[in-house]
């Protein structure tokens, strides 16, 4: 069994003249273990003052996203077996810290819900006592395919353009607006997208580095999206222009 | 010093059960502000896999169903437990619940025209003219396909349509943002004290009704498939007033196997295609228990089953405490990659093992918690004006005492519509008056609690310790298999617990929003809910639903057909509890139906239980 060697970034802004550190702590490996057991109980055990976040522990809800050795990796889905003896440990880049391993995430990805509007756009009133609209199956699976998005923020963390533009809505962004564009019910137009992504801050700020396709945890086609939406909105701006 | 905001209506809590309530009172016109531990989107509502229950009939196994069936199944599911007026409003909206979401977003998955044939065999057939409408699922414990879903990630796109609904109305919603005490003068509920997990500032809200949509308490145990925020906040809010009771706590979910050592869900489909449970010698032990059923017995039997043969030393030893095998090796690589493909994807992303060739850790894991706020079908909290709780941090009581798969989520979703209309009620004939004395007296409180446990002035008791063993206490004496001297010494350790958890102090400096400031806060109120899980249990001297009494091994409806009301008396020791009948309107309570194990030998199988 191997004694494993943490290296965790250390930094709370809000208590008052903290400093951003490097603290190490020693761990013996157990069977199973993941970054979620191995942190928790560094919490318990050395330090309960270290701030990370975990919510459903399954790789579904998305709050656990971290740098893992430079990587953004889900930490609960990631076995420290799959790790060398060190592991450092350091927040997303990109969202703001809130300390130590936890970073805002949440309110990031609400304003970028906002700026894409990422909601049905219909003007049909909900009528509680007809049958449902029908839907091709296929339709169906395609928007669900698109909607998976976690909104873990790895894509985010690990991208050139979002790194250094800080309004660049990253693949997250381009997958959302994807997931809209392929459901029937919202009645925007692409000149509508267009105003929304059409932009250096939407599709057309990638530099095509793909990070994000190789970073996604759950594995969404962030690639094959970009090229879709990309598509969609060049044919809108050549008709605009 | 402290920030104070003001609002028609504050909803503790943004899973699905918060967020629909919020949207029916904010499009009713009333000014809301939704609290939660985490995002919106983080909640646990989106890691229910499963589906929503609503008895559309659109799919060929689901055709001839009403809401009537979709009744019985509920009222049959929670053993007579439940309230049946309750569960006549929830099946009739449900359908209703399920286009609406459909209108706003989610993309359901729809019938498919054409033939096809079952695992089984059978051979099934949609007709054109129902193709495209909204299809289900089978699922344990329903006369009917009932369970409408989208893939496997219907929580998901549940909870993030619902946001969007949230997102595009504008609502306000203060995330990491957690309600540490309820403010209320034994008559009426103002609002409450809440703890920014940003900067550990404290904050006063006050609205002329406060909504509690805090999810369950399956954190409690050591073992639970629940998110690790699951912790019964919002229950032992509304039970420290003194003067809210919570309904049925002792009514508590299992789910057979629970992957070791993170205690993720393993469906049971990895059973219903043909796996076996080993134990520590690698032999099939379920065959010598349930000779016909094996694998495949009900839910219940199956845990009851395995925690016996680890009981009698055949579990297998870990780190994390003993546990049996599930093998599907024998299914083939083919199999396993197709049809068990998710399971397949847990086991590699979480243990790193190949089911392929490899066994399965896994045991009995707490799955949902039936009991909670008691409210009337109004959704409004018993003992305080003004107060209100949805979803599964509240006992409405659709459950009784075991939740069918499929009911949870639904009633999320159909509980804070139909609340979410009488909060605004209750608001738009209310006047807002309060003291400000009374707001003081509750921050100074909240104050004083941290200041204790910073400073450890009152004691030096560790809080990591004193949960892990309140965990451990209630797995193993108020799990699956109860009996009297194992409920009654948890009893007394729990109180013990209790006691010592007044004299917490931390480790760590507690600046900020520090994490183990946040939990030595919530340590004695889940003390609490363990103590009313365990008071509850012992006190219940029949075997009912999920409540199984190994020496009270039946259901007893001439003594028991009644519902547990928990009250915490402020200073108490041990919770008061009261009772009040079920409310039987249509069924009369009988025989649940459930197969031959379920008859006698033990009355109440629940294969009813979800996923």
């Amino acid at each position: 069994m191997r004694r494993l060697t943490f290296n965790i970034f250390r930094y709370q802004p809000a208590v008052p003249g903290d400093k951003p550190r490097i603290q190490t702590f020693y761990l013996d490996e157990t069977p199973g273990m993941t970054l979620f057991i191995a942190l928790n109980r560094i919490r318990e055990e050395q330090d309960p003052s270290l701030m990370f976040d975990f919510v459903c522990r399954a790789g579904i809800c998305g709050s656990c996203g971290m740098l893992v050795n430079g990587r953004p990796r889900l930490a609960c889905k990631t076995l420290t077996k799959t790790l060398p003896r060190k592991i450092t440990l350091f927040p997303l880049p990109v969202f703001k810290l809130i300390g130590d391993l936890s970073v805002d995430t949440g309110t990031w990805f609400r304003n970028l819900s906002i700026r894409t509007e990422a909601w049905i756009h219909t003007d049909k009133e909900f009528d509680p006592n007809a049958q449902e609209e029908r839907m091709d199956n296929e339709t169906a699976l395609r928007i669900y395919e698109a909607e998976r998005c976690i909104e873990c923020g790895c894509c985010i963390a690990g991208c050139a353009t979002a790194n250094m533009h800080e309004n660049f809505l990253g693949a997250a962004g381009i997958n959302r607006v994807a997931r809209f564009m392929l459901d029937p019910r919202d009645q925007r137009s692409d000149r509508e997208y267009f105003e929304v992504i059409g932009s250096a801050e939407g599709a057309f700020g990638c530099v095509g580095l793909m990070a994000c396709d190789d970073n996604c945890p759950v594995g969404l086609p962030l690639q094959t999206q970009l090229a879709f939406v990309r598509r969609k909105m060049a044919l809108a701006g050549l008709k605009k222009s | 010093m402290y920030r104070t905001l003001v609002t028609d209506v504050l909803v503790i809590g943004a899973g699905l059960a918060g967020e629909r309530t919020a949207i029916e009172v904010a499009s009713r016109g009333f000014h809301v502000i939704i609290l939660s531990l985490v995002p919106p989107r983080r909640s646990h509502s989106t890691a229910a896999q499963g589906g929503m229950q609503a008895a559309l009939g659109n799919c060929a196994m689901g055709r001839g169903d009403s809401p009537d069936i979709h009744f019985a199944d509920t009222v049959k599911g929670s053993d007579w437990g439940c309230d049946q007026d309750v569960a006549r409003l929830f099946v009739n909206t449900a359908p209703i619940a399920v286009r609406q979401m459909a209108h706003w977003g989610v993309p359901w998955n729809r019938v498919v025209a054409g033939e096809k044939r079952l695992p089984d065999g059978r051979v099934i057939f949609d007709p054109e003219d129902y193709a495209g409408l909204i299809t289900a699922r089978d699922f344990g414990g329903t006369a009917k396909w009932r369970t409408c879903y989208t893939a496997d990630g219907t929580g998901h796109t549940l909870q993030y349509t619902m946001d969007s609904i949230v997102i595009k109305m504008g609502i306000t919603v203060h995330d990491r943002t957690e309600a540490v005490a309820l403010i209320h003068d034994g008559e009426t509920c103002y609002g409450c004290v809440a703890r920014c997990l940003r900067t550990g500032e404290l904050r006063v809200y006050l609205a002329k009704a406060t909504v509690i949509a805090t999810g369950g308490y399956g954190r409690l145990y050591g073992a639970s498939t629940n998110a690790v925020i699951n912790e019964g906040t919002g229950m032992f809010l509304a039970l420290d007033t003194g003067c809210v009771p919570l309904g049925n706590m002792e009514a508590v979910q299992f789910h057979p196997t629970g992957l070791v050592p993170s205690w993720i869900l393993i469906t049971e489909g990895a059973r219903g295609d043909g796996g076996y449970l080993l134990d520590k010698n690698l032999h099939r032990f379920m065959p010598d228990y349930e000779p016909v059923k094996k694998e495949l017995a009900s839910r219940d039997v199956v845990s009851r089953r395995m925690v016996h043969h680890m009981r009698q030393g055949y579990g297998v030893e870990s780190p994390y405490g003993p546990h049996l095998w599930l093998d599907i090796r024998h299914l083939g690589a083919k199999h396993i990659s197709t049809n068990l493909r998710e399971i397949a994807a847990i086991c590699r992303n979480f243990l790193g093992i190949d089911p392929v060739k490899d066994l399965i850790p896994v045991r009995p894991v707490q799955h949902y918690s039936m009991g909670g706020v008691r409210t009337n079908i109004d959704g409004a909290a018993y003992g305080l004006k003004g107060l209100f709780a949805v979803g599964e941090a509240s006992c409405w009581d659709l459950h009784g005492f075991n939740r069918l798969g499929g009911n949870s989520l639904a009633e999320t979703i159909v509980m804070g519509m139909l609340v979410g209309g009488k909060v605004a009620e209750y608001a738009a004939g209310t006047v807002f008056t309060y003291s400000s004395r009374l707001v003081d007296t509750f921050v100074r409180r909240t104050r004083n609690r941290i200041d204790d446990l910073v400073s450890g002035r009152k004691g030096r008791e560790n809080v990591f310790a004193l949960r892990r063993k309140m965990e451990s206490i209630l797995m193993e004496n108020v799990g699956i298999f109860r009996n009297g001297a194992g409920l009654k010494h948890a009893v007394e350790e729990l109180q013990v617990l209790h006691a010592r958890a007044q004299n917490l102090g931390l480790v760590s400096p507690g600046r900020g929003a520090n994490p183990e400031l946040t939990s030595a806060m919530r340590l004695p109120g889940m003390l609490r809910l363990a103590l009313c899980i365990a008071y509850g249990a012992l006190a219940r001297t029949e075997s009912r639903g999920s409540h199984y009494r190994e020496d009270f091994p039946y259901r007893d409806d001439v003594n028991w057909l009644k519902r547990t009301l928990a009250y915490w008396p402020e200073g108490s020791e041990l919770p008061v509890l009261k009772y009040e009948p079920v409310k039987i309107t249509e069924l009369p309570p009988g025989d649940r139906g459930y197969g031959d194990t379920s008859s006698k030998q033990i009355q109440n199988t629940s294969r009813a239980a979800s996923n």
